[in-house]
């Protein structure tokens, strides 16, 4: 943990000081903690000694499209299936996306960046940035999920939980995130996807916290840097500890 | 009472009594369960005859119940659910085993709302709150208000008390308008009990306008919904009833959340017929509920137990706290829920400054929560470390459900 001015970041590749992150309608899709990943991100920034703008953006507002990090929540079937109406009309995420920000989506907000997803018993296109389609899964995914992530994203195993009804089937033109070791994912073999610096996953809502690398990722992807000082992760690695000696107890 | 109700009821009682004596809780769950086995009409039997009110929301319908029933008690006997058994068989144990009695105050899970209106014909619901709860199993927010409107409506003579401060509340206890109003409703009485909680009622459940807010008000840019004027306050350290007349209210029970409790109680107790200046030496005399809130010596520490069990009531938590060390513990078994993700639905900055311990099964979820958080804490294995790492004075226990019985069954051990 350190603001040593050696550790000074240039910032943000879109030639701003300031890190901008948004947080896409929690007014619509906001469950589960989801806040926590705009937190997360926010917190290991500032602790390398970023300057950051948080902003939340409600579903009767416009979307901006000059900032570098977006992120999605969880919602219910209906918020979820309005959400995707009203960013498909909006079209800011779309022109954010191709300007090369990053996108960081959970859950329903993971599948409406697929083509298309169903919400209460409809089938609703979604934003077609990722190459995939969701559609319902023959029961409800609930539980711990766990898996070795894309080894060329060099992350170490993904950590979290899940809580959705959906089955998510990826195209050539998207990567699985990570091979499920514990739980369902995409459909008990896969979980997530990215491409470029688009990534979604069923790790509901504060997935960084168990996953800090990965929040750290993000962080490099927007700022366009291969590696970022450091920071004490104590407790995050305690966390990861405990949750993986929890599952390999439950598989005995 | 029909042969066949008499007979339920006897055996419901027997039940919960063989339940006790053989040590399997306190009986007050399997008694109305064998009761409803052998009779379904048991409880509305049980409940004809009595003047009934009813409880329920998401937060703090145990401690206004016991509040409720304290003020109502003025009149004569209460029968209620004092253990907290809030579904139908608690329900009919808890009519069963008082007898007869003129009253009956009842704590409803808020699930169970319309089955228990239906069957108890209540003379008063009063509903307090209502957020995300236990969020791996609970229905959405919309729904729950949903399903407690479509109840009211089928039941206009019932007197709502509702709480004038959360939208989802007063859109539920708002019948829907009507063309032709020859059956009016009882109009509602608001009470204002506060609400710390926001963020399951941005927007507007009757149009899906966003809900705008500035000090205590609150409106839907999109349609008429917003708040309405509260009969029953609170101020200061007191309370002022529909007439205007302020009453002190001195509780045992901490907090400026146990004073909106308080309010509502006495605007329940008066829609029996009770006067506030006799009911407000009654809610002083309760000093712990199923243990919460209970004070206990040990170590020269007085250790007191608050329970959190949800987002909204880890606020109402920090709000009863006093600024003493205070102990957070969390477990994620079953009854808790198995998701700690809530944890950031909470803001833990009210206990910057105090000197914060942590414990229980999630400690660490809880530990990176706090860190992200500015929180300084530090963490303890087990409750006598905790104690021994406080200096001699108060310590504030914040736990959630399982994690609080846990420290309540150690102390209970040591005491
Ligand atoms: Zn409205």
């Amino acid at each position: 943990m350190s603001t040593d001015p050696a550790y000074r970041m240039a910032g943000p590749a879109g030639g701003e000081s300031t890190l901008r992150i948004v947080w896409i309608y929690p007014d619509l899709l906001s469950t589960y903690g989801d806040r926590g990943n705009m937190l997360i991100l926010e917190r290991r920034a500032r602790l390398r000694g970023m300057p950051v703008e948080c902003i939340e953006v409600r579903s009767d507002q416009r979307l901006p499209i000059s900032a570098d990090i977006y992120l999605l929540g969880g919602g219910e079937d209906g918020p979820q299936a309005l959400g995707a109406q009203r960013l498909i009309a909006d079209g800011g995420l779309r022109r954010a996306a191709e300007q090369g920000s990053v996108v960081f989506a959970v859950c329903a907000g993971y599948q409406l960046l697929g083509g298309s997803f169903f919400a209460k018993g409809t089938k609703c296109a979604g934003l077609d940035l990722l190459d995939l389609h969701s559609d319902r899964g023959p029961s409800r995914a609930v539980g711990e999920l766990a898996g070795a992530i894309d080894p060329r994203l060099g992350l170490p195993p993904l950590s979290g939980f899940e809580n959705h009804g959906g089955r998510t089937h990826l195209g050539p033109g998207v990567s699985a995130l990570a091979r499920v070791s514990t739980g369902i994912g995409n459909d008990g073999n896969t979980e997530g996807a990215w491409r470029g610096k688009l990534l979604g996953t069923y790790s509901h809502g504060p997935a960084l916290a168990r996953n800090p690398a990965l929040a750290d990722l993000l962080l490099r992807w927007a700022i366009g840097v291969q590696q970022l000082p450091p920071l004490d992760d104590t407790w995050s690695d305690r966390l990861r500890a405990e949750r993986s000696a929890a599952l390999a107890a439950a598989r005995q | 009472m029909p042969l066949r109700a008499k007979v339920a009821s006897s055996v419901s009682r027997t039940a919960a009594a063989l339940s006790r004596a053989a040590g399997r809780g306190d009986g007050s769950v399997i008694g109305g369960w064998i009761g409803l086995k052998i009779d379904p009409d048991l409880l509305a039997h049980l409940a004809s005859g009595r003047a009934i009110a009813l409880v329920s929301g998401t937060n703090g319908k145990t401690t206004t119940t016991r509040l409720t029933a304290a003020a109502v008690g003025v009149l004569g006997r209460v029968a209620t659910n004092s253990f907290g058994a809030n579904m139908p068989t608690g329900h009919t144990s808890a009519l069963a085993k008082a007898g007869s009695t003129p009253y009956a105050v009842l704590e409803v899970d808020e699930h169970y709302l319309a089955q228990v209106l239906e069957a108890t014909e209540p003379r008063v619901v009063a509903l307090l709150n209502l957020s995300r709860d236990q969020l791996d199993r609970a229905k959405e927010v919309a729904m729950m208000a949903q399903l407690w409107r479509a109840a009211l409506v089928r039941h206009p003579s019932i007197r709502v008390i509702a709480n004038a401060d959360d939208p989802m509340v007063v859109w539920a206890a708002t019948p829907p308008a009507t063309r032709s109003p020859q059956v009016a409703p009882a109009p509602v009485i608001w009470f204002s009990a506060g609400q710390r909680w926001h963020d399951d009622s941005w927007v507007c459940p009757e149009c899906g306008s966003p809900i705008e807010r500035m000090a205590d008000q609150w409106w839907c840019t999109g349609c008429w919904l917003r708040r309405p004027e509260p009969q029953w306050v609170v101020e200061d350290d007191g309370v002022v009833d529909p007439a205007g007349d302020w009453h002190k209210v001195v509780l045992q029970l901490p907090g400026r959340v146990n004073l909106g409790n308080a309010a509502t109680a006495l605007a329940v107790a008066a829609e029996f017929g009770v006067r506030p200046t006799d009911a407000v030496s009654r809610l002083g005399g309760v000093a712990s509920v199923a243990g919460r809130y209970a004070q206990v010596a040990k170590d020269g520490r007085t250790v007191r137990l608050l329970l959190a069990k949800n987002p909204a009531s880890w606020l109402e938590a920090f709000d009863m706290a006093e600024e003493a060390p205070t102990l957070l513990s969390i477990n994620a078994r079953d009854p808790d829920g198995l998701d700690t993700s809530w944890l950031f639905d909470v803001d833990f900055a009210p206990l910057r400054g105090r000197q914060v311990l942590i414990t229980g099964d999630r400690a660490y979820d809880l530990a990176v929560r706090l860190d992200v958080n500015g929180v300084p804490f530090q963490h303890v294995r087990t409750f006598t470390e905790a104690i021994t790492s406080v200096p001699p004075g108060r310590l504030e226990v914040i736990a959630n459900y399982t994690a609080f019985q846990d420290i309540r069954a150690e102390l209970d051990r040591v005491n």
